[in-house]
């Protein structure tokens, strides 16, 4: 039997993570405080990037979604809407972005193709008519909890278990290397404790909180954003505006309602964000902007959830959206902790990707060298999860 | 800003059941999960609930809200008068976890059973082309805890899988039909279904389980695959 690994957090990270590690022969354990993917993962936009979003101001990050957007169409059959992106020029500065952006989605390898404005309008007749350009990309639809849900569907089939409602209150130590944790099941109310081999903290804008239960500080700015959805699906693509990336420019179809997201600003806690009166206000108008009726559909829902920016370097205050939305991953030992990794930051499309770079790098500080296997590992139904039993 | 008395069901199977009063104030435009989350993250992190997306996608927050099944994150404090008392209870018809979660584990084994599809065609956005969409049916539960056939004969398929059922007929996505219309034709199929129509009025998704359940009896009668 392998290392015990044990990983705090059931988000998109945590869960492909699982998946990851039980591939390459490690017993994986993962704990969570609520319900699988309920916090940053669960409100996120369900966009499955094509890498667009992120190539003109993040190359690597592009490059990132468009290898991982081919690979998870193969390992995820049945869970994927695959009707393309658009990003539409509205105006002429978003216009002027254009060659920018083709030549951008190019040496990214993100795949774009120029289509004729007449034809963009005959294949989304929603979208305001004075459209300047639009350009064609494979972005996606995915449902949040569904996606990370059929990442641990197919870990627990390879043995992991997977704790909900479990609570990590503290680490278990001995001397200065953590050899567990202490949780408290938040059903019962029982405390008792998980010993592991090692243990990643994966709790996105609460992994700073975790650290400091090790008495390490790690450099998290939970950033909120909010996302409005209307009851009614305006389009077929997911509706990029072509400008740089700013508040409410994407339009994600999502079964028969549409959803405008997002802002982003800093937040002290992320247990509860009140959804501020101006960015709702906000999201309606610039949802207008790119498809004129949009409000003509009654309001459906309004969230808000933490991103896990990782604050590095140069970062500009009141800038958050310029945070890297790449990936940190940390051996604690080098700050005097053993047994205690982190992984901070990404976005749920790239999961399997993180997953693959926290295993690699895993490996290396504990001396496995098994491959992953996660680019070829076709993923179960997620309703497996349910079928498979156990711990819950 | 609305204030409101969320009187909450607390407890599990071995504690027993206790409602619990809480008072919140949130803004005019909030849904119920923003008032049960406020009160979860500022006053009582002992409360258990389910919630992910706040967009009626997930299927995750389904409870009973004054006596009716609803979605937390789709129900407007708006519907309440400013003060009101506003009682939160579990989904009936489900192994009972603790709080407001109840396990689907029931409802998702009957979707796995028969190989639930979750990608269909896309019939309803305007414009040239095919195209897909997620299915309408999020396995919230609403409609088993509405149903009083589910409540009476734990080995009735439930108005879920049924709609399901009729949904693989329509679009068959590679399924094995034989065997779903095997568990539609039998005694705990569509049969069983007493026309209640609980499952519709509560249905937060566009599903209409009763007109699919009437459906597939007459498929199942004349072989011939309503749309």
């Amino acid at each position: 039997m392998g290392f015990h690994a044990l990983i705090i957090g059931a988000g998109s990270t945590g869960a492909a993570l699982a998946h990851d590690l039980t591939l390459r022969g490690y017993r994986v354990t993962v704990v969570e405080r609520g319900e699988v993917a309920s916090e940053t993962t669960g409100r996120n936009h369900g966009l499955f990037h094509s890498g667009g979003r992120y190539a003109m101001r993040d190359p690597e990050a592009a490059r990132e979604c468009a290898e991982d957007n081919a690979i998870v169409r193969r390992i995820m059959p049945g869970l994927l809407e695959l009707n393309g992106g658009l990003f539409v020029a509205f105006n002429e500065e978003d216009l002027s972005y254009k060659d920018r952006f083709l030549e951008a989605c190019a040496n990214c390898g993100v795949p774009a193709q120029e289509i004729d404005v007449q034809e963009a309008l005959r294949m989304e007749p929603n979208l305001n008519p004075n459209i300047l350009a639009a350009v064609k990309v494979n972005d996606g639809v995915f449902d949040p909890f569904h996606f990370a849900l059929a990442f641990l569907a197919t870990a627990k089939s390879n043995g992991a278990k997977v704790y909900t409602y479990t609570e990590v209150l503290d680490f278990t130590w001995e001397g200065r290397t953590v050899t567990g944790v202490h949780v408290r099941d938040r059903r019962s109310g029982k405390e008792y404790e998980l010993g592991a081999d090692f243990v990643i903290n994966a709790a996105g804008p609460w992994a700073g909180r975790i650290a400091a239960m090790a008495g390490l500080h790690l450099s998290v700015v939970p950033t909120a954003g909010v996302m409005v959805a209307v009851a009614r699906r305006w389009t077929r693509h997911v509706i990029n505006r072509l400008n740089m990336p700013g508040d409410g420019d994407i339009i994600v179809p999502q079964r028969r309602a549409s959803v405008i997201g997002t802002t982003s600003w800093r937040v002290e806690d992320p247990d509860f964000i009140p959804i501020p009166d101006h960015d709702f206000q906000l999201m309606l108008r610039r949802a207008q902007e790119m498809v004129p009726d949009f409000n003509q559909a009654p309001v459906r829902g309004v969230s808000a959830a933490a991103r896990p920016l990782v604050k590095t370097g140069g970062v500009v205050a009141g800038n958050e959206r310029w945070l890297s939305r790449g990936t940190y991953t940390f051996n604690h030992a080098r700050d005097g902790v053993e047994g205690l990794f982190s992984i901070v930051g990404g976005k749920t499309t790239t999961a399997r990707f993180m997953a693959e770079q926290m295993a690699n790098f895993i490996g290396e500080a504990v001396g496995v060298d098994v491959p992953c296997r996660t680019k070829e590992v076709e993923l179960l139904p997620y309703h497996a999860y349910y079928r498979l039993g156990g711990e819950r | 800003m609305k204030r409101l008395k969320l009187r909450i069901a607390r407890g599990t199977p071995e504690k027993g059941l206790t409602y619990r009063t809480y008072e919140v104030e949130v803004d005019e435009k909030a849904n119920i999960i923003d008032a049960v989350h406020k009160v979860w993250a500022e006053q009582d992190q002992t409360i258990l609930f389910r919630h992910a997306c706040h967009h009626a996608s997930c299927g995750l927050c389904g409870v009973r809200i004054d006596g009716r099944e609803r979605l937390m994150c789709i129900t407007p404090v708006a519907d309440f008068a400013d003060g009101a008392e506003i009682t939160l209870e579990p989904l009936r018809n489900f192994p009972w976890v603790g709080d407001l979660v109840v396990d689907m584990t029931p409802l998702m084994q009957r979707m796995d059973a028969i190989h639930a599809a979750y990608v269909r065609r896309d019939e309803l956005t305007p414009g040239e082309g095919e195209g897909m969409r997620f299915e309408d049916c999020i396995e919230c539960g609403l409609c088993i805890s509405a149903c009083p056939i589910v409540g009476s004969d734990e080995f009735y398929q439930g108005p879920a899988p049924l709609a399901m059922m009729l949904r693989l007929l329509q679009e068959p996505r590679g399924r094995d039909l034989a065997a779903v219309c095997a568990l539609a034709g039998d005694e705990h199929g569509a049969w069983r279904c007493h026309s209640a129509m609980e499952c519709t009025e509560v249905c937060p998704s566009w599903v209409d389980p009763s007109g699919a359940i009437g459906m597939l009896r007459r498929y199942l009668l004349t072989k011939k695959v309503p749309h």
